[in-house]
């Protein structure tokens, strides 16, 4: 048993967090975010918890970055221009290979962009945001109660591979209420980080005999003290910094492929109508929401329509899109940017089948309607889904 | 008694990478001098860096270390010491790395004196890259982003950190490693947020720009600057200007520690009867729990994808 609830996306992965075993909280103000934080300053002290609002966004995830690598499981939270001073401190979790979850609550940028409107424009951000080559996981869910899940989620997959993860979600999603069910944390998968099965002397938090080598806490809970030395420097196994270009390369490779080789229990996607589809629709989070609506519609008039949706944003689903390429005759990507994971489809379906895009960078939702014009016309450009007395309502531009 | 320093290094870690004449090794001598002296355990401690010359203090020291980016270091550390506030943490750094990109994380660890102690080793320049001038940097002195002569003005960082709220302020030179030693202890000690500021020659970067390649003529030109807090006290302000005093600056042990007002807070939030605290406590009961049927769950998660509920992996 756990509770009912009638909370925002902001709140049920608060709630969420604390599920998943969340042990430490710092973070920053900023639309449409704000409500993470508010809860987790209720919630926390309540459980014990410290929970920190630093002086900068860069602080906070820093903040976490230590309180990760010590043994603990740390979030932060923010929005684009957030998520952009945030990027380097992730590349040092990257690095250091510590459990880490950053969620992105999207808003339209660029820049200070849109604070109060929702967008789906960091993808690109969350997968190559900080610099040099690094692998990263990102998650999107597309309702509160998958906020739910994929929060609890995205602290397993952290702790399992040692691996920084991003959970997208956006300003509509965030703020709207519905009713959820919080889990009790004994009702869930939890998955902590591995322990070391060596004592301290003999232990090296990146030893060569591991994909993902454990990462020990600092200090055990039956008392044991764990010294050992993390550089965010090219570092060997012992952790020290090395410039030896065959355990340079080892290591990145060792990093990326901890990942690649465990797509299957990383990758997570819905096929939705999918069967005989002809045309595909690639949509997640709030959008992933109108095109069900579409293609309800649209196969009410026989069209063979479905959905992919996947979960898993980073890495991508590259086997799923290919085997659906070999089955549809185009893909629709829904997204509000214009056209950030389109890339990425593209890439994958490699000009096999066409790929269009409803693109909409407008701050607002893309309709079920726009998506359902789509499908009738793919090659025909989809407006704005709003009436121009609908528009007024907005003011300004005039 | 004489120290037996490799108790607290990682000797293989040795030769240190430092420069000839550089004071960085000096200061870390006193540092270890001083935890030795007050006899706590390695397991006990964590020590966090940024990126400079001072920052590959955490190479050497054998703690729980982290080598982080540059200018995060106090704010790494915040989230070690807010986690585990029995603990030992430290920051060691440079100039350029903790005042300058890093001045706002100094600024507000001043101002919440959490119980961390900040070794900052001021030598006036940013030495790893090769010598530009920082926030630091006497003004008119020479360097490689400044080969006319500093035109900025400096910061005296010890005002600053009293200003924010600094429990603990104090300012100690590398020439004078006896009373650097005593320094960092009394900050060691300190319940709440310690900053020690030492003036530290760099001649290689610093000092053979500004004629002073030779660390004893560098170490004379940095005293030049320093006055003690007890001479201080003699002079007139038109006489301090330009000069840095040393000694203990302000120790204030009235004001709370962080993770101890934490605790207050903590304990305030635990007295109500919300979910979270019954669940800490394992007083929680079916009253304050909502039941669920696998169809109303439906209804909240209607898709054909897997959930992380033990008992219902898919509705």
């Amino acid at each position: 048993m756990g509770r009912i609830a009638f909370l925002n996306a902001n709140a049920a992965v608060a709630e969420a967090a604390l599920v998943a075993g969340l042990g430490f909280y710092a973070g920053y103000p900023i639309t449409p975010s704000s409500e993470v934080p508010e809860r987790l300053s209720k919630i926390m002290p309540e459980k014990g918890l410290p929970f920190m609002m630093m002086e900068d966004e860069i602080a906070s995830i820093n903040a976490c970055v230590g309180a990760a690598a010590s043994g603990v499981k740390a979030m932060t939270c923010t929005s684009g221009p957030g998520f952009s001073l945030k990027q380097e401190a992730l590349g040092m979790a990257c690095m250091f290979e510590v459990p880490l979850v950053v969620v992105d609550v999207m808003r339209g940028g660029p820049s200070t962009g849109l604070p109060t409107r929702p967008s789906q424009q960091d993808i690109m951000q969350a997968r190559w945001g900080t610099h040099g080559d690094h692998p990263i996981i990102a998650l999107a869910p597309c309702n509160a109660q998958e906020a739910v899940f994929e929060t609890i989620r995205a602290f397993n997959l952290s702790e399992k591979f040692r691996q920084p993860v991003v959970l997208l979600t956006d300003g509509s999603l965030s703020h709207l209420h519905t009713k959820i069910y919080i889990p009790d944390p004994e009702e869930v998968e939890i998955v902590d980080r591995a322990e070391p099965d060596v004592d301290p002397d003999n232990y090296y938090p990146y030893d060569y005999n591991y994909e993902v080598p454990p990462l020990a806490k600092w200090w055990t809970e039956d008392g044991k003290s764990y010294r050992y030395h993390l550089s965010s420097l090219i570092h060997d196994k012992t952790g020290f910094p090395t410039v030896n270009p065959k355990y340079t390369q080892w290591l990145l490779e060792r990093m990326h492929n901890k990942i690649l080789n465990h797509l299957d229990e990383i990758l997570k996607y819905e096929y939705y109508k999918m069967d005989d589809a002809e045309i595909c629709i690639v949509a997640f989070g709030s959008t992933a929401e109108a095109a069900r609506v579409a293609i309800d519609q649209a196969r009410e008039e026989g069209i063979k329509v479905g959905m992919f949706r996947p979960l898993t944003i980073w890495p991508s689903p590259e086997e799923q899109i290919k085997d659906i390429a070999s089955k549809v005759k185009s893909f629709i990507v829904a997204e509000l940017n214009l056209g950030q994971y389109k890339l990425e489809i593209e890439r994958i379906v490699g000009g096999k089948v066409p790929v269009y895009g409803v693109n909409q960078a407008a701050g607002v939702l893309i309709r079920p309607s726009q998506i359902y014009e789509k499908i009738k016309d793919p090659a025909k450009r989809v407006e704005i889904g709003l009436t121009e007395e609908e528009l007024k309502r907005f003011g300004g531009g005039e | 008694m004489a120290v037996d320093y490799t108790k607290y290094l990682r000797m293989e870690k040795m030769p240190l990478y430092w420069c000839p004449g550089c004071g960085d090794g000096i200061v870390l001598k006193c540092y270890l001098e001083a935890i030795d002296e007050l006899g706590w355990s390695k397991d006990d401690c964590a020590m966090v860096s940024g990126i400079g010359c001072a920052a590959r203090v955490t190479g050497y020291v054998d703690f729980h270390t982290l080598h982080t980016i540059h200018g995060r270091a106090i704010a790494v550390a915040v989230g070690i010491k807010m986690t585990h506030p029995d603990k030992h943490v430290f920051v060691f750094g440079g100039d350029g790395d903790l005042v300058h990109i890093g001045g706002n994380h100094l600024l507000h660890a001043c101002r919440r004196n959490i119980d961390i102690t900040v070794v900052l080793i001021n030598n006036w320049i940013y030495g790893m890259t090769g010598g530009q001038h920082s926030c630091t940097t006497p003004t008119g002195a020479k360097a490689t982003t400044a080969p006319r002569g500093s035109f900025e003005p400096t910061i005296d960082v010890c005002k600053m950190a009293i200003g924010a709220g600094a429990g603990y302020v104090a300012r100690g030179f590398a020439g004078d490693p006896t009373r650097l030693k005593k320094l960092i202890k009394e900050g060691l000690e300190y319940k709440g947020f310690a900053l020690i500021d030492v003036f530290s020659p760099c001649p290689i970067n610093f000092g053979r720009r500004n004629k002073l390649g030779d660390p004893a003529k560098l170490l004379e030109h940095m005293k030049s600057f320093l006055v003690s807090s007890a001479k201080a006290k003699r002079m007139s302000e038109e006489e301090l200007k330009g000069k840095f005093i040393t000694g203990v600056l302000h120790k204030d042990t009235e004001k709370p520690e962080l993770t101890e007002a934490y605790k207050g807070l903590v304990e305030k939030a635990q007295a109500s009867d919300e979910y979270w605290v019954k669940y800490v406590k394992g007083t929680l009961t079916d009253a304050d729990r909502d039941e669920i049927t696998r169809e109303e769950l439906k209804k909240l998660y209607p898709y054909d994808v897997e959930t992380p509920l033990k008992k219902w992996k898919k509705l």
